[in-house]
């Protein structure tokens, strides 16, 4: 399938400049661990999470909001390729419409695969601990990167409609940052207000998060996987339709 | 034969604005068209229509035999851009660029580094290959770029303002590349801002100005145009431009014009034309710092056409 040749290639092309920019790869490594060391050491004595030690209950929460930034990465590379022209370059040449945008979100894969191994590392040196089955575990590490692969379509749709890398950014901190905050991956969301608990568990971070506690803590899941999955799929769809439909009318700025 | 490039009625709105109003183009195989204009004319808005990246609102147009919108997929095989609005990937090598485009237009990965290998070599890259675009000169910069134009090779290429912005030896330097890719039979649509680089490379001339060609021909036919001879003097004292203008009226046809502190006339005779104007100037008592007879040049053309002159940005 040439769409998917040139797809892997575009993915290739972002994965080379990686090593070359350092703040990408902070972005990815350094950032994670400032987190789980900060929320453990900061909050954690603060925070009360009946039943849980703290790390155990925050590091899955931690995860699930570090992979829903670290597409970031993707809102801004496109922008900046954008304004670069080379979405221009690519236009011009004979290769699928999809490939430039899959590209991308293959690549924030391997990104994500990268800052999932070194939170959970981590997490295990502060006293995170697995509480379940093998199978269970692997599940939860499959439905991070699918979160996150979810997570990427929103970010590519996101950087083709800036108009720079710097509304980009703030678009993003604008959408992206409350969805993490009013939802179960800080605190437990029965601590909070009646409006923002009902909106936090309307939230698909706090299905998400409650999903992968389920499956490394093994707290009852009840339909959380369930959702959490149809919820990945379902962004899947929609964002990779918007944001290929949105590449096609695309002109450089 | 048909021609490379043919576009029939092109039209392009944004909103009430009409980027193109009805652009007419044939462009022979293996000739160069040079496309000129002020910015804003429209020139890039013809070069993205052809190059699949926008669509027209009305009209149609074929490049290499195919409809650039109805068999855009195919086309894109058979043509390269490069300039103002193309790019190379700053993060990666001059050669892992070349060899990127190699691969997406389908090239096995053999084939692709030999031809970026290749691509280095002609456009004096070697060296430079394998360090990152972003510690690229501007003039090196534009070599890659070109470069990546070429390597599928394409028959037809566009390029858009190939050498805005460059340094004289490396606009030289990317001149000679284009006369010897035409040279071998390519088709050239080039888009500028320069007189002198439309002179020196175009076949024929297309000017184009709010959306629309407003004259057409090669170059000398343009300068037949405009009239005779140029009769240029610069004043060592602006202040007497009007005295001198004076001075002048019965040696030239026209009353002059004055453009960055020189007086420009057509004449209609050289014979004698030289020594009468000092004559006259002299008689006024006007300074001269300079004076001189010069054939009509592209500027000339621009700005009897348009009614100002072309812009150069910077």
């Amino acid at each position: 399938m040439s769409a998917i040749h040139d797809a892997l290639l575009l993915a290739e092309r972002n994965l080379r400049r990686l090593p070359r920019n350092p703040d990408l790869l902070v972005g990815v490594t350094f950032q994670p661990i400032m987190f789980v060391v900060l929320f453990t050491y900061v909050f954690g004595g603060a925070i009360v999470t009946p039943g849980f030690k703290y790390i155990d209950f925050f590091l899955p929460g931690i995860v699930i909001q570090m992979i829903a930034f670290t597409g970031y990465a993707t809102s801004l590379g496109i922008s900046d390729d954008l304004r670069k022209g080379l979405i221009d370059r690519f236009r011009s040449l004979p290769i699928a419409r999809s490939a430039v945008i899959a590209g991308r979100t293959l690549s924030d894969v391997a990104m994500n695969v990268i800052a999932l191994a070194t939170m959970v590392v981590f997490g295990i040196i502060v006293g995170f601990s697995f509480d379940s089955t093998a199978g269970e575990i692997v599940a939860g590490f499959g439905l991070v990167l699918l979160f996150g692969y979810a997570m990427s379509w929103v970010y590519a749709f996101i950087g083709l409609i800036s108009s720079s890398p710097e509304s980009a950014s703030a678009l993003i901190t604008i959408i992206i940052f409350p969805l993490t905050f009013v939802s179960s991956v800080y605190v437990p969301t029965k601590s909070m207000p009646e409006v923002l608990r009902a909106i936090a568990n309307a939230n698909p971070i706090t299905t998400i998060v409650d999903a992968l506690r389920a499956l490394w803590l093994g707290t009852p899941a009840g339909t959380d996987i369930w959702v959490g999955l149809i919820w990945c799929v379902g962004i899947i769809v929609a964002f990779s339709i918007l944001a290929t439909a949105r590449y096609r009318r695309t002109v450089a700025r | 034969m048909a021609p490379a490039i043919e576009t029939d009625g092109l039209c392009k709105r944004y909103g009430d604005v009409r980027a193109l109003d009805g652009v007419d183009l044939r462009v022979e195989k293996g000739t160069v068209l040079g496309l000129l204009g002020p910015n804003g004319a429209g020139k890039t808005t013809v070069v993205r229509i052809l190059t699949t990246l926008l669509k027209p609102d009305g009209g149609s147009a074929r490049v290499d035999g195919l409809d650039v919108v109805k068999e855009a997929g195919a086309l894109r095989e058979r043509i390269g851009l490069a300039g103002q609005y193309a790019a190379v990937d700053e993060s990666l090598t001059g050669r892992e660029n070349l060899e990127l485009f190699g691969r997406l237009y389908g090239m096995p990965k053999g084939d692709a580094r030999r031809r970026a290998n290749e691509l280095l070599e002609r456009f004096d890259l070697e060296d430079a290959g394998n360090r990152m675009v972003s510690t690229y000169s501007g003039g090196m910069r534009r070599r890659l770029d070109l470069a990546g134009a070429l390597v599928a090779r394409p028959p037809v290429l566009f390029l858009d303002e190939p050498t805005t912005g460059l340094d004289p030896r490396s606009r030289l330097g990317l001149w000679q590349t284009i006369e010897e890719r035409v040279a071998q039979g390519s088709t050239v649509l080039l888009t500028t801002q320069y007189l002198d680089e439309a002179d020196r490379l175009a076949d024929q001339i297309a000017v184009i100005d709010h959306g629309k060609v407003i004259a057409e021909g090669t170059a000398a036919e343009l300068k037949d145009r405009v009239g005779g001879d140029r009769l240029e003097v610069r004043l060592e004292d602006q202040t007497q431009a009007e005295a001198a203008s004076q001075a002048l009226a019965s040696v030239v046809d026209e009353a002059p014009e004055l453009r960055d502190g020189v007086l420009v006339a057509a004449v209609s005779r050289r014979d004698g034309t030289v020594a009468n104007a000092l004559r006259r100037l002299d008689e006024a008592g006007i300074e001269v710092g300079d004076l001189m007879l010069r054939r009509p040049s592209l500027d000339d053309v621009f700005l009897g056409l348009t009614g100002h002159e072309a812009e150069h940005e910077e």
